[in-house]
């Protein structure tokens, strides 16, 4: 992105998506803001074929989290499981606690600290919300690993600098 | 890079230039409101990009194009002809910028030939698709967009994704969807980035039509000594590609090439930093040069006409010990570069390999200047990549830098590909790809280690769930 802020527009490379924050996978592969929801895919801590997914709405909070098979998480007492609380915590990690907080539409977006501070913010209920949906998301995400490395010049990655220092 | 060619470079833009870029201006500002209710001034913004690509080839169809544009009747084909004009003007500037470059460096350039012929075969329907998106788009116009529109294409762009053939515009399509899911509603937005976008959508619809030809399309085959310059790394959340800039010494002698070697490859947004080596190690000789600072011996690959080395990995092996910087002073001056595919010229593709040093460097207004004999140029701090060690704190202490000229947004930037500095008074010297084999950096071998390995961590994942 030039330096020069009245140029933003004529720049051919002005930075859109801010850059995300790497962080651990292990527990929780996957987390986006994405159709009006956090959602996410929680790794289960017993059983290395099981996964849960988890989500929140923006503005009701409303959240739900089962697992891959449409079977309700166990830790769902009308609060957010252990799940949830890990899916809060690695989207802090990732988009920072402002834009996620900005994304669920919590008052305050400015003020939330961590992730627990955000978790403890929100209202909501359990709601039934689209689980298969947001797994095949994360099969879709799963999938880029798989393209085939390419030696073959892409000219049109010159408009993507990438993440910046 | 001499004070005096510098000097020369930044002196004054090319004639025609600042016109040429208010014409495509006013049509970027037509695709930010829609083709679908063009105004009065907007349709007459695009008569004027059709009248001056008049005497070309693309005359007619442009202008007829620009007819229909007052009623907002554009077919998708005339959408097609005006994304040809824009692109059309861009190239010109490209050549401009890129002939006055030449002649401030001394620079000479291989004619490429005629124009590469033939089909890379991509089945037309997956290009239909995409062309009905990016219609879609022009027809509303960037202001709007909302989260169904901005979506729309994912189906369109899943399918294109998985033919190899069609990688290019795969790549580009997945990123610009994501510029827009992420500025949804745009109408929301303070300002556009509306060179950003309308470049983007030109490519796209440009690399939708049918009939371009396969990727090796009229390549020599080429053999001898492969010496790194340094490393240009290029991300989006999906995908990341690395460019190695080098100068070829051909077997049995005669002169320098200077070639670009890529590798690009699939990947997630979380996969970032120095983690995305990991992608690549496949190309541990590739990997090698960058991180150890070898030269190469290759023996029968393919190069492009545009001086794209296509890399196999079977037919190089690793050489001697080599410094970038003592490449760029004793070579690179005299080494042939290649010249541009017309289709790709444009000029964000401007990309030079150049050795500036002797300067001083300094921060200024949020970025990092260097001084020549009394010329200026800013370092492109926003093309740093984050699988690097070069950071603004070291372009500021950096008395020479390997870099390549880039411009943009009405100037010119040095991007550094490598530099040395003195820090704590001491000299060190940093390059992009230093990182390549693994970080040598304390700090970032920290990070690295706390976020533990996520390519093999997706890897797993995906091994477990997708192939159920
Ligand atoms: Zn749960």
């Amino acid at each position: 992105m030039p330096a020069d802020p009245t140029v933003w527009d004529q720049s051919s490379v002005t930075c859109v998506v801010p850059p995300v924050q790497p962080r651990k996978l292990a527990k929780v592969p996957f987390v986006e803001l994405a159709d009006g929801r956090l959602q996410g895919v929680v790794s289960s801590g017993s059983d290395i074929a099981r996964v849960y997914v988890s989500s929140i709405a923006a503005g009701s909070h409303d959240f739900n989290c089962s697992t891959n098979n449409n079977r309700p998480c166990g830790g769902l007492y009308g609060s957010l499981c252990k799940h949830l609380r890990s899916l809060v915590d690695e989207a802090v990690v990732q988009y920072g606690a402002e834009r996620v907080a900005r994304y669920l539409r919590v008052e305050g977006a400015e003020t939330v600290a961590s992730g627990a501070d955000l978790a403890a913010r929100l209202g909501g209920q359990q709601e039934s919300q689209p689980a298969a949906v947001v797994f095949s998301r994360f099969l879709r995400h799963l999938g880029y690993l798989e393209l085939p490395v390419t030696t073959a010049p892409l000219a049109e990655m010159h408009w993507f600098p990438g993440t910046v220092r | 890079m001499l004070g005096m060619q510098l000097n020369d470079l930044v002196g004054g833009l090319p004639d025609g230039l600042a016109e040429a870029l208010e014409l495509v201006d006013g049509f970027d500002d037509a695709l930010s409101h829609g083709f679908g209710r063009v105004g009065e001034q907007r349709a007459a913004a695009i008569a004027a990009l059709a009248g001056a690509v008049a005497a070309t080839p693309l005359g007619d169809r442009v202008a007829e194009a620009a007819a229909k544009v007052p009623a907002g009747s554009v077919s998708g084909e005339h959408l097609t002809a005006l994304a040809a004009a824009r692109s059309a003007l861009l190239g010109a500037a490209h050549d401009a910028l890129l002939t006055r470059l030449d002649e401030s460096l001394g620079r000479t350039r291989s004619p490429s030939g005629p124009p590469a012929t033939g089909d890379s075969s991509v089945p037309g329907n997956l290009l239909v698709g995409c062309r009905s998106w990016l219609y879609e788009l022009a027809i509303t116009g960037w202001r709007g967009v909302g989260h169904d529109l901005a979506a729309a294409g994912d189906q369109a762009i899943e399918a294109v994704l998985a033919e190899p053939g069609a990688r290019r515009l795969a790549v580009l399509l997945d990123g610009l969807a994501a510029e827009l899911r992420d500025s949804s509603p745009v109408s929301t937005m303070e300002r556009l980035p509306l060179r950003r976008w309308a470049d983007l959508w030109t490519r796209a619809t440009l690399l939708a039509e049918p009939g371009w030809p396969g990727s090796g399309e009229g390549a020599e085959t080429v053999s001898g000594r492969l010496l790194p310059l340094g490393a240009d790394v290029h991300e989006h959340g999906t995908a990341v590609q690395v460019q190695v800039h080098a100068v070829l010494e051909p077997a049995g002698g005669g002169t320098s090439r200077l070639v670009r070697v890529s590798v690009a490859a699939g990947k997630v947004d979380t996969i970032t930093g120095p983690a995305v080596w990991g992608l690549f190690q496949a190309y541990p000789v590739l990997l090698a040069t960058l991180a150890k600072h070898l030269a190469a011996e290759i023996d029968g690959m393919p190069l492009l006409p545009g001086g794209d080395l296509v890399w196999q990995e079977e037919k190089a092996t690793a050489a001697e010990l080599t410094d970038p910087f003592a490449t760029a002073r004793v070579l690179l001056a005299g080494a042939v570069a290649g010249e541009t595919p017309p289709l790709d010229r444009h000029p964000a593709r401007v990309a030079e390999p150049v050795l500036v040093e002797g300067y001083k460097a300094a921060k200024a207004g949020g970025g990092v200047t260097l001084t020549l004999d009394g010329a200026t140029l800013p370092f492109a701090t926003g093309r740093l990549p984050g699988c690097g060690p070069l950071t603004p704190e070291l372009l500021a202490a950096s008395t020479a830098c390997v870099g390549l000229l880039r411009w943009d947004a009405g100037g010119w930037l040095l991007q550094p590909l490598a530099v040395q500095a003195t820090v704590k008074k001491k000299p060190v010297a940093a390059h992009n790809g230093d990182w390549a084999l693994g970080t040598t950096d304390p700090k970032a071998a920290k990070a690295l280690a706390k976020t533990g390995d996520p390519v093999g961590v997706l890897r797993e994942r995906a091994g477990r769930l997708l192939r159920k």
